[in-house]
């Protein structure tokens, strides 16, 4: 009974990470169709910036779910200003890009944090269930994996401003003749995608070392959880994350966790050869 | 600019006779001893501090006197942490800066693929860095720790400290594989039992499921020979866990680049470790050489286990050559294999004439707040896992890397 308890968290805990890693490609890559390969880069600076700010005394929660999304927000900007603006609807062109600017990152922040690990501790300690003991800190990536889905489907769903994004995504000249400007509108979801990846780098960050390259750990996962989730932005995120945790948790308990992650993408490959457009171009036809 | 060809002419004609003139004046009044190290790129960490040991050492033979009444040259080049460059540069080292003696590469990919070039044009090459062992090559003089030094002093310890039942988490490539077999054979010959074997890609960062897993097995002791930044990962979600109080912990990798630097005193306190240097050894030669380096570098935190090694390697080999009374390889290598050893920072290295490898001290030690405490140390241990394969002087024509069977 413990062990299935100890076992749900983790299933629990590792949706909630394929989440928070993909949520923020999703909106770049999945509204804005810009293959962002710098993707896990971003991730990468939101825990730097996170531990910078950690080390010059600030409070670890404000550190990691304040300053760094503002933070790789505001460089998610520059970047689209500088580079990306000239580049929407060239899938291939941007993916050549953000390959550079990744590379850009990964040597910049080698030169400036040097090519050595560096951490911060989890802010929250470990309990026991019965004779097993469990990480606290799952359950605070649970509980922002939870807030980003619904904060996330509120602002798409129900808010002006998601509507306007997502029309503008669908028919930018439509948006235009109605008197937004669709440039501007790219520019602040940009914005949000960078903001999103510099969340999840921010959390995921007490749990690991990082070390300059760390984003090419992510982007993988991130890439395959956003494509087989298909079109619908919030309900294919959460389909596949949850497909694709409970498949690698399961063989990384039954076997063991390297046949969980060939398990993840084994199920990826299947998935996309019976899918083609992802699950929800199948099911939840049509929602956000 | 414009230039026209007079000035070019006149311009590459002093160049050039200045690239003809300086080796002439040069040969002869130094011994030139090349450096090949990763000073930059991925693996900076680990070359940088090696490349400031190779100078320092180089530093004080020469204000010493020099050998043999000549100063040493440090002809090094940076392979920036790209195999492809190694066979290039261990090239140009050998034939055309015809170098006395190589000393470098880090990973064991980088010393196989210079090897062979160091051996042809025989050049003596020295590897000083810790490995997964079984190099038997009659040119190559290794004075790192092989798994078989390190699980034999820390198995033992750490079994004694906690109970019988241990499992393994090991990397996933060559040195985690051949590690874990010499943990499973000394864990059996000192009557424990394996629990469980995880191996994990050198990428793998998050261990949640294994360390539930971990728990259902009920392990007196986990080992973790776990190998970079991702698996770094694996002690935080320890401690994170809480399980840091429940089960002991021993490595045979963490600290080598300065780990318990960079976990917390929470996270780190009463893991356990073995190896051969360590900053915190309350030895006068450690002091001494701490405080040389931090005269010339500023302050010597920077020092690490195969910096050490890199120091030590330079020394052993001035020693021999002030033995032989000559650079000569042959003499050289005859001098290195009639027991030579000399006292470093990190105690007695002797070199082993059979395998070319090192007899030295091991240390077992503990993290306790951000420092390796050196809990016992095991004097002058033989690296009995490469001779069981090697022996150089039966077969000095030897040329392999063995896999060795355990």
């Amino acid at each position: 009974m413990d062990l299935f308890a100890v076992i749900l968290v983790e299933i629990l805990y590792s949706i909630a990470s394929l989440i928070l890693i993909s949520a923020g490609l999703a909106v770049v890559f999945g509204m804005m169709k810009v293959i962002n390969l710098a993707h896990g880069e971003f991730m990468m600076l939101g825990g730097y910036a996170t531990i910078v700010a950690v080390n010059q005394g600030v409070n670890v929660f404000i550190a990691m779910l304040v300053i760094a999304p503002i933070t790789v927000g505001l460089i998610g900007l520059v970047v689209e200003r500088l580079v990306i603006r000239h580049l929407y609807g060239r899938l291939v062109d941007t993916m050549l890009a953000t390959w550079g600017i990744s590379l850009l990152f990964i040597g910049l922040a080698t030169m400036i944090f040097g090519n050595t690990t560096t951490g911060i501790s989890t802010p929250i300690s470990g309990f026991s269930v019965g004779t097993y003991q469990i990480n606290g800190y799952n359950f605070f990536i649970i509980l922002v994996a939870m807030v980003l889905v619904l904060g996330l489907y509120i602002v798409l769903k129900l808010t002006r401003l998601g509507l306007i994004a997502r029309g503008a995504m669908q028919r930018a000249d439509m948006a235009a003749a109605l008197g937004y400007s669709p440039s501007r509108i790219y520019m602040a979801t940009f914005f949000c995608g960078a903001a999103l990846s510099g969340l999840a780098g921010a959390v995921l960050a007490p749990l690991v070392g990082l070390v300059p390259t760390s984003g090419g750990a992510y982007i993988a996962k991130a890439f395959i959880t956003v494509i087989a989730g298909g079109p619908s932005l919030i309900a294919g995120l959460a389909s596949s994350a949850g497909l694709f945790g409970v498949t690698s948790q399961v063989f990384a308990f039954s076997i063991s966790p390297m046949a969980g992650e060939i398990a993840l993408l084994v199920a990826a490959v299947v998935l996309l050869r019976l899918m083609p457009q992802g699950i929800t171009g199948r099911f939840f036809k049509g929602k956000v | 600019m414009i230039v026209n060809r007079r000035q070019l002419l006149a311009g590459t004609s002093a160049l050039a006779a200045a690239g003809l003139v300086r080796p002439a004046f040069a040969a002869g009044d130094t011994i030139k001893v090349g450096s090949i190290l990763d000073t930059s790129g991925i693996f900076d960490a680990y070359g940088k501090p090696m490349d400031m040991a190779l100078r320092l050492a180089v530093k004080e033979i020469n204000a010493a006197g020099g050998l043999l009444g000549k100063q040493l040259e440090v002809i090094a080049y940076d392979t920036q942490s790209d195999m492809a460059l190694y066979t290039q540069y261990g090239q140009q080292l050998t034939r055309q800066d015809k170098v006395d003696v190589v000393h470098g590469g880090i990973l064991s990919a980088s010393r196989e693929a210079i090897r062979q070039t160091m051996r042809k044009t025989r050049t003596p090459y020295f590897y000083n860095v810790l490995y997964e062992g079984g190099v038997c090559d009659r040119n190559i003089f290794i004075n790192g720790v092989t798994p078989a030094q390190q699980v034999e002093a820390l198995v033992p310890y750490a079994m004694g400290k906690s109970g019988k039942k241990v499992y393994i988490l090991a990397a996933d490539y060559n040195y985690g594989q051949i590690t874990a077999r010499w943990i499973q054979k000394i864990v059996t010959d000192n009557g424990g039992e394996i629990v469980g074997m995880d191996f994990f890609p050198l990428d793998v960062a998050d261990f949640g499921a294994t360390i539930a897993k971990v728990q259902t097995a009920a392990p007196d002791l986990v080992i973790a020979p776990l190998v970079g930044g991702a698996h770094l990962s694996f002690f935080r979600q320890w401690a994170a866990a809480g399980m840091k109080d429940k089960i002991a912990l021993a490595s045979t990798t963490l600290g080598v680049g300065n780990e318990h630097k960079v976990l917390t005193a929470e996270e780190g306190d009463g893991i356990m470790v073995a190896y051969n240097y360590s900053q915190d050894l309350e030895t006068p030669a450690n002091a001494d050489f701490k405080g040389r380096w931090a005269e010339e570098y500023g302050d010597a935190n920077a020092i690490h286990e195969i910096a050490v090694s890199n120091y030590q390697g330079v020394h052993t080999w001035a020693e021999a050559v002030r033995k032989a009374g000559t650079t000569e390889r042959g003499a050289l290598i005859e001098a290195m294999e009639s027991g030579i050893a000399i006292d470093g920072p990190s105690g007695r290295i002797a070199v082993d004439p059979k395998t070319h490898h090192a007899v030295l001290d091991v240390h077992i030690m503990e993290f306790e707040n951000q420092k390796m405490k050196v809990i016992e140390t095991l004097t002058q241990r033989q690296p009995i896992d490469t001779q069981s394969v090697c022996d150089l002087r039966a077969n000095p024509d030897d040329n392999t890397q063995y896999e060795i069977q355990i």
